[in-house]
C-alpha cells in the first residue's frame, strides 16, 4: 500500500493540521516507509489464527454504577480561554 | 389502511428507518463517575474523563451494560456476549476527545422485533437490526451570542443506547406507533426515562420514497427530532418534498437534514466536508466486553411483564379489544393504575371495558385539563373503583358520575361521602319518579297532544324535562319505562 500528497492532504484535514507542501512531502515519505514496515507482517500466514485484541488475557475491568458529586465547574473551565457564567465560549459552530 | 400518498403523477409509498437514541437510566456516565443528573449548573458534573484531559482513562459501568443488556432482552433480541468499542472519530466543540466511544462492528445486541398495534386491531412487526453502547456529546447553546456558542459538557459521556431499525416503517403514523411502543418498552424495563422533553429520547429519520413494488429510493437523514409531533410533521413534509423533485424529473441528493420546528420544513445542515468519515477504529483504552452467559441468564429471569404481555392479559382476562389493551398497556403508569382500580373490588372484574372508558376518557381528560401524571392522579384507584361500582349497581346515573368525577378530582373525596352529603344517589322510587311525571306531562298538555298525533320525538323532551326536575338523579331506564307507560294510557 502507497499513499499520495492526496491522501495526506486529507488526513490532515480530517484532523485539523494544517501542513505547507514541504511538510506534506516529508510526511508522505515517513508515512510510507512506516506502511511498508507494518506490511512486513502480511509476509505471515494468519489464516487460522484469532484476531488478538490486548496480549495481556485480563477482561475489561468494569465499576459500580456510583456518582461522585464533584462540582467541576471551575476546575473544568480554569483552562478554557474564553467561558461565561459557567460555559464554555467558542466561536460560532452554525451559520 | 392505505399509507400511499399521492402525487400528481402517481401514489407514493414513503421507507422509513429510525435511529432511536435513548439515555441509559443510571447513576453515572458510561466511563466516568460523575452524575447524569438532569438541569444541574452547567460543566458541574464533568470528570477529567469526560473533559479528555491527557492520560485520563475510561472505565465502563457495569450496570449501563446490564441495562442494555434488559433492553435488548425486551426487544426481543440476540444479546452478544462478544462486542466492542469503537472510536467514531470527528471535530465538534461539544465532544471534547475529538472521537466518540461507541460500538460498530460488534454492536452489544444484535437483531430483534417489537410490533405495533393498529386502531383497527391489527399489528405489525418493525424489525430491529441493532443497540449499541455509546456516549452522548455535551450540550452546545448556539442562539444566545451572534458569534459564540456557548458548551455544556455535563451530558458529555453519559451513556446512550442507540436502537437501529430496519426499513420497515411505511407512514409518519407507523413512525410514531414504533417510537411510543419502543419508549414504553424502555420505561417498562426502567432502562430509560423516556423523558422527550429532556432528551432522554431522540430520533433520527432516514426516508425515502419509492412506487411500491420498486426499488428503495435515495434516503435523506433528518437529524435528533426529540418529540413524536415534530417527527411526523418532518416525514411527513420530506416526504412530500422528494415526491415533488421525483415527479419533476429530478433525483434525491443523499443528504443530511434538520427539522426548523417553526417553519415546519427539513432543510440540509451545513455541508460539513468529509464529516462522514469517521474512521472507526476499536478504541486502545478498551479492551472486548465480554459477557458472561450466566450475567445474561439473571437479566432474563429480571425482565418484568412487558406492554405485550399485559395487552394479551388484558385481552384474555378482561375481554378488551387489542386496541383498547394496547391504549392501556402503552404507558406503564395507565396500566398500573388500571390494574389498581380492577384488583380493588372482584366485582369490577366484569366491568373491565367500563373501567377502560373511564380511565381513558373522563379521567384522562381531566389529568390533561391540569398537566397531571396519571402517578399523581387525585383520584385515588380505590376511590374510581368505587365510583365505577356505584354506577354499576344504580345508584348513582352515568350523567352524574361525571360530575362526581369533577368533584372528587378537586376534594380528593371518598365518592360514597360526597353522595350522601349531596344528595345525588339515584331515584329508583317509582311513585316519586312518577309524580315527576305527571307535573312533567302537565305543564306540557301540548307536546303531549303533538307527541300522541305522532311526534315520537317529543319523547325525549319529556325525558330531558323530567330529568331536569329529577336534578340528574331519576334512574333513567325507570323514567323512560313510566313515561312511555303514562302517555300510551293517554292515548
Amino acid at each position: 500500500m502507497k499513499l499520495d500528497t492526496n491522501t495526506i492532504n486529507k488526513i490532515a484535514k480530517l484532523a485539523r493540521i494544517s501542513l505547507s507542501e514541504k511538510e506534506a512531502n516529508d510526511l508522505l515519505k515517513d508515512m510510507n516507509s512506516i506502511l511498508d514496515w507494518v506490511e512486513q507482517l502480511n509476509e505471515v500466514n494468519t489464516d487460522s489464527v484469532e484476531p488478538l485484541a490486548n496480549i495481556s488475557s485480563s477482561t475489561l475491568p468494569q465499576r459500580k454504577d456510583e456518582a461522585k458529586d464533584i462540582n467541576s465547574s471551575d476546575e473544568i473551565l480554569k483552562n478554557s480561554p474564553d467561558k461565561l457564567e459557567g460555559y464554555f465560549a467558542v466561536p460560532k459552530v452554525v451559520e | 389502511m392505505s399509507n400511499l400518498i399521492k402525487g400528481n403523477k402517481y401514489e407514493w409509498e414513503t421507507v422509513i428507518g429510525l435511529e432511536i437514541h435513548a439515555q441509559v437510566k443510571s447513576n453515572s456516565k458510561l466511563f466516568s463517575n460523575s452524575s447524569t443528573a438532569f438541569g444541574s449548573k452547567p460543566n458541574s458534573q464533568v470528570s477529567l474523563v469526560d473533559a479528555a484531559m491527557p492520560g485520563m482513562l475510561p472505565v465502563i459501568n457495569s450496570y449501563c451494560v446490564e441495562q442494555a443488556i434488559k433492553t435488548g432482552i425486551g426487544l426481543k433480541a440476540k444479546i452478544n456476549n462478544y462486542s466492542v468499542f469503537d472510536r467514531k472519530n470527528y471535530f465538534y466543540a461539544d465532544l471534547p476527545q475529538g472521537y466518540q466511544i461507541s460500538q460498530y462492528k460488534y454492536p452489544i445486541v444484535g437483531e430483534g422485533k417489537v410490533s405495533i398495534d393498529f386502531k383497527d386491531g391489527s399489528s405489525k412487526d418493525i424489525r430491529i437490526v441493532r443497540l449499541h453502547l455509546e456516549q452522548d456529546a455535551g450540550k452546545s447553546l448556539h442562539d444566545q451570542n451572534p458569534t459564540k456558542t456557548y458548551v455544556d459538557l455535563n451530558r458529555s459521556g453519559v451513556a446512550l443506547m442507540e436502537i437501529v431499525s430496519e426499513p420497515d416503517i411505511r407512514s409518519a403514523d407507523e413512525a410514531g406507533l414504533y417510537i411510543n411502543k419502543i419508549r414504553s418498552i424502555l420505561m417498562y424495563l426502567d432502562t430509560c426515562d423516556g423523558n422527550m422533553q429532556e432528551g432522554s429520547l431522540r430520533a433520527d429519520v432516514n426516508i425515502s420514497v419509492r412506487i411500491p413494488g420498486e426499488q428503495f429510493g435515495t434516503r435523506c437523514e433528518i437529524k435528533n427530532l426529540n418529540s413524536i409531533k415534530f417527527i411526523k410533521q418532518a416525514i411527513n413534509y420530506e416526504a412530500k418534498r422528494q415526491i415533488e423533485i421525483l415527479e419533476e424529473g429530478g433525483t434525491i441528493q443523499q443528504n443530511t437534514l434538520l427539522f426548523n420546528t417553526n417553519s415546519g420544513k427539513t432543510k440540509p445542515m451545513r455541508s460539513k466536508e468529509e464529516a462522514h468519515d469517521y474512521r472507526y477504529f476499536p478504541d486502545p483504552d478498551l479492551l472486548p466486553l465480554e459477557i458472561d452467559q450466566k450475567i445474561i441468564d439473571k437479566l432474563v429471569n429480571s425482565i418484568p411483564e412487558l406492554p405485550d404481555e399485559r395487552k394479551r392479559k388484558y385481552a384474555e382476562d378482561y375481554n378488551l379489544s387489542n386496541y383498547d389493551a394496547s391504549v392501556l398497556t402503552a404507558d406503564k403508569y395507565v396500566s398500573d393504575y388500571f390494574d389498581s382500580v380492577i384488583n380493588s373490588d372482584n366485582a369490577l372484574i366484569d366491568s373491565a371495558k367500563i373501567v377502560a372508558n373511564w380511565i381513558t376518557t373522563e379521567l384522562f381528560s381531566l389529568l390533561k385539563e391540569k398537566n397531571i401524571e396519571i402517578s399523581n392522579s387525585p383520584i385515588s384507584s380505590e376511590y374510581l373503583g368505587k365510583l365505577i361500582k356505584l354506577i354499576k349497581e344504580d345508584i348513582i346515573s352515568g350523567k352524574i358520575a361525571k360530575d362526581l368525577l369533577i368533584e372528587m378530582f378537586e376534594s380528593k373525596e371518598d365518592p360514597e361521602i360526597i353522595i350522601e352529603k349531596k344528595g345525588l344517589r339515584q331515584v329508583t322510587d317509582t311513585s316519586e319518579i312518577e309524580n315527576i311525571v305527571d307535573e312533567v306531562l302537565n305543564e306540557n298538555q301540548k307536546m303531549v297532544e303533538q307527541y300522541l298525533s305522532g311526534k315520537d320525538k317529543l319523547l325525549g323532551f319529556f325525558i330531558g324535562q323530567s330529568m331536569k326536575k329529577s336534578k340528574g338523579k331519576a334512574n333513567p331506564k325507570i323514567l323512560n319505562d313510566i313515561l312511555k307507560l303514562k302517555l300510551s294510557k293517554k292515548n
